[in-house]
């Protein structure tokens, strides 16, 4: 289909408006309505697939939801084999949340501290290596953070714990656990912290780096030191996008399998449960992954897909309401750079 | 009262007043900031240089051994030494080139897509929302997902083909933001002057679009790879490990990096099966870490001239 054999569009007569799309000539159409229908096919697919995911895992999950004998948004026995499946997700639910929670909470400053120091504080020819170096940590495979994380991370910070369980034990979040267990939830969540460092830092590095010249130099110009500029200018504005990398990263950390697999113990299942971060536990994905070897019977089967679908739809929620931040209020987005100063000031007031 | 005002004034020692000092209060406060940040940043360092320096050391003395590229675990029990990860790092690389087969076309297939065609439709920002929910599916679902489709429903085997099903998942959204950014990069002149020389759009698309993003396309491709590769749920629950070479992703349990570090990790009180625990790892990091620093590189040595 050569375009040279006499498909050029014809010369416009003069004086007629020109075409808002390029005339592309008869025998350019099957082509491009092939290629186009396999783009936009393409981009369904994308759609289809997300849409998939949920339907195949809810299809899967009402059977087995349908014989639960227990309560599974509140119960917290997970016994999905036997006459009759119990299994309630109660103790995943709250495993998975606290570990990610903590995570993004010891992540998040640091990652503005690193993104900060990229951006305004490193001499310029380190700052692209620095950023690199960081970036690294997202390349080191989970399940080598799991393995570092229970063998050489855990001792140092047990210490940490006692210290911690002996200050704040009177809560029932830090509870001193009975045994010396390594495995506990917080060594997790340090763990955790450490993967998502990455994510948090980049995203955060880039919207720092666009806050506008004028709002940086305006701050310095009325003698602000270089602190000052940045919590005036340069945190004001890149506010909304940390917020929105914090989200990503805590979605990072809820779906993450084999780390806090190797990392956690799980529970005796005659103990009684520990709501102590200090103790171990089992988050979704964790069971989920822990019990492949289980998925023999319809009824188990769709016990772990009902947790993976609870796991889906929280990540989904998580991972919409920062898409949702970012939309709203991108720098480097539509949103006229008037509303800007607004927008730092509104920051400023609690 | 004036007396107080008398004793705090400075005493004029005779020089120009210094106005553009900094009071001792704002002074500090930024020399605080400036230390916790440049602290921050070490911490940030400690668990990477920790965690290299562990499985460097611990994992490179078996990467040194010929036997470790060119023999499988067949017959080796954990307390005995031999034996190689030929098996583990084929089966990395089938399952994830499989995956990469089918996701780069519709990755790419779906930027063109974003750029050329849905442009500032409402259906083109449909598909970018999904796009980012489908990056934050976690693995452990799509591996899930893949489970209820291609066990419960369709009633096949665990097979390595399953494993790279469940990574087009995770490979798909990276690449095609990826080449959608290069896309986006790409001059309206050089579109328009194919255009104007009456080339077809999908023409123009596919000779002068996409071979000048192309740099791009590869490098966003290399990191898809790289985050694939080190993917272990899905191996967990979509394929058996087998000790032995197994080249057919469609049929039987097939060895990876990730799931040969699982099998001996609970016998790391046994020096072989340790040794081997860390030099898997230590070839996986260097898998990874050598997909990253290629697509930097090209990254660094393609980047679009716009202007």
């Amino acid at each position: 289909m050569s375009s040279t054999d006499g498909t050029a569009p014809p010369d416009r007569p003069a004086g007629e408006p020109p075409a808002t799309k390029p005339d592309l000539g008869p025998v350019g159409h099957l082509g491009d309505r092939l290629f186009a229908g396999l783009a936009r096919g393409s981009g369904g697919l994308v759609v289809l697939i997300v849409a998939f995911v949920g339907i195949f895992l809810l299809a899967l999950a009402i059977p087995a939801l349908a014989d639960d004998k227990s309560s599974f948004l509140f119960s917290r026995i997970w016994e999905p084999g036997g006459a009759d499946p119990k299994f309630g997700i109660a103790a995943l639910f709250y495993t998975t949340l606290i570990s990610s929670v903590i995570a993004m909470v010891i992540a998040v400053p640091i990652a503005v501290g690193v993104a900060l120091f990229t951006t305004y504080y490193a001499p310029k020819r380190l700052a692209a290596p620095v950023a690199h170096a960081v970036d690294l940590l997202a390349a080191v495979p989970s399940i080598i953070y799991g393995l570092w994380g229970i063998l050489f991370f855990a001792p140092i910070l047990r210490p940490v714990i006692d210290g911690l369980a002996d200050v704040l034990g009177w809560i029932p979040l830090f509870e001193k656990p009975a045994s010396e267990d390594l495995g506990v939830v917080f060594t997790a969540s340090v763990v955790l912290a450490i993967m998502i460092l990455p994510v948090v830092t980049a995203i955060s590095r880039e919207i720092f780096a666009q806050t506008p010249v004028t709002h940086r130099e305006g701050a310095l110009a009325l003698g602000a030191t270089r602190w000052e500029m940045i919590r005036m200018a340069v945190l004001p504005y890149g506010r909304s996008g940390v917020v929105s990398a914090s989200m990503l990263g805590l979605g990072r950390a809820l779906g993450e399998t084999i780390a806090v697999l190797i990392i956690l113990s799980v529970p005796n299942g005659n103990d009684p449960w520990n709501s102590s971060i200090f103790a171990g536990g089992e988050t979704f994905a964790s069971k989920i992954a822990n019990n492949a070897a289980e998925f023999d019977s319809p009824e188990k089967t769709g016990a772990y897909i009902a947790a993976g679908l609870v796991l889906f739809v929280v990540t989904f929620l998580v991972n919409s309401a920062a898409r949702i931040i970012v939309a709203r209020s991108t720098p480097g987005g539509k949103r006229p750079r008037k509303a800007r100063p607004a927008k730092a000031l509104e920051g400023a007031t609690p | 009262m004036t007396t107080t005002l008398a004793a705090n004034r400075p005493a004029y020692d005779g020089k120009a007043l210094d106005l553009t000092g900094k009071s001792g209060a704002r002074a500090f406060r930024n020399t605080l900031a400036t230390v916790l940040i440049i602290l921050c940043f070490l911490i940030a360092l400690i668990p990477l240089l920790w965690i290299l320096w562990t499985v460097v050391s611990k994992g490179y003395h078996l990467l040194l051994d010929a036997n470790w590229w060119s023999q499988s675990q067949r017959g080796i029990t954990v307390r005995r030494v031999g034996g190689g990860a030929y098996h583990a790092i084929m089966g990395t690389l089938i399952m994830s080139l499989l995956c990469a087969l089918i996701a780069v076309p519709i990755a790419v297939m779906g930027a063109v897509y974003l750029v050329e065609y849905g442009k500032g439709t409402k259906a083109a920002k449909v598909v970018s929302f999904m796009i980012d929910i489908l990056t934050g599916v976690p693995s452990i679902v799509a591996a899930l997902f893949i489970y209820a489709v291609w066990i419960t429903v369709l009633g096949f085997n665990r097979v390595g083909f399953a494993v790279s099903l469940a990574l087009v998942l995770l490979m798909l959204p990276v690449v095609l933001r990826s080449t959608e950014e290069m896309l986006k990069l790409v001059p309206d002149e050089l579109r328009e002057a194919a255009y104007a020389l009456g080339v077809p759009k999908w023409k123009t698309i596919l000779k002068i679009v996409v071979p000048t993003a192309f740099g791009g396309i590869i490098t966003g491709v290399m990191l898809g790879l790289a985050r694939v590769m080190g993917e272990t749920a899905p191996l967990l629950i979509l394929v058996g490990y087998s000790k032995n070479i197994n080249t057919n992703p469609f049929d039987g349990f097939m060895g990876a990096l990730p799931t040969m570090i699982n099998q001996d990790r609970t016998e790391l009180a046994l020096q072989p099966a340790a040794d081997r625990v860390w030099a898997a790892a230590l070839t996986l990091i260097l898998l990874v870490l050598l997909l990253n620093i290629l697509a930097r590189t090209i990254a660094r040595f393609s980047t679009i001239k716009s202007k």
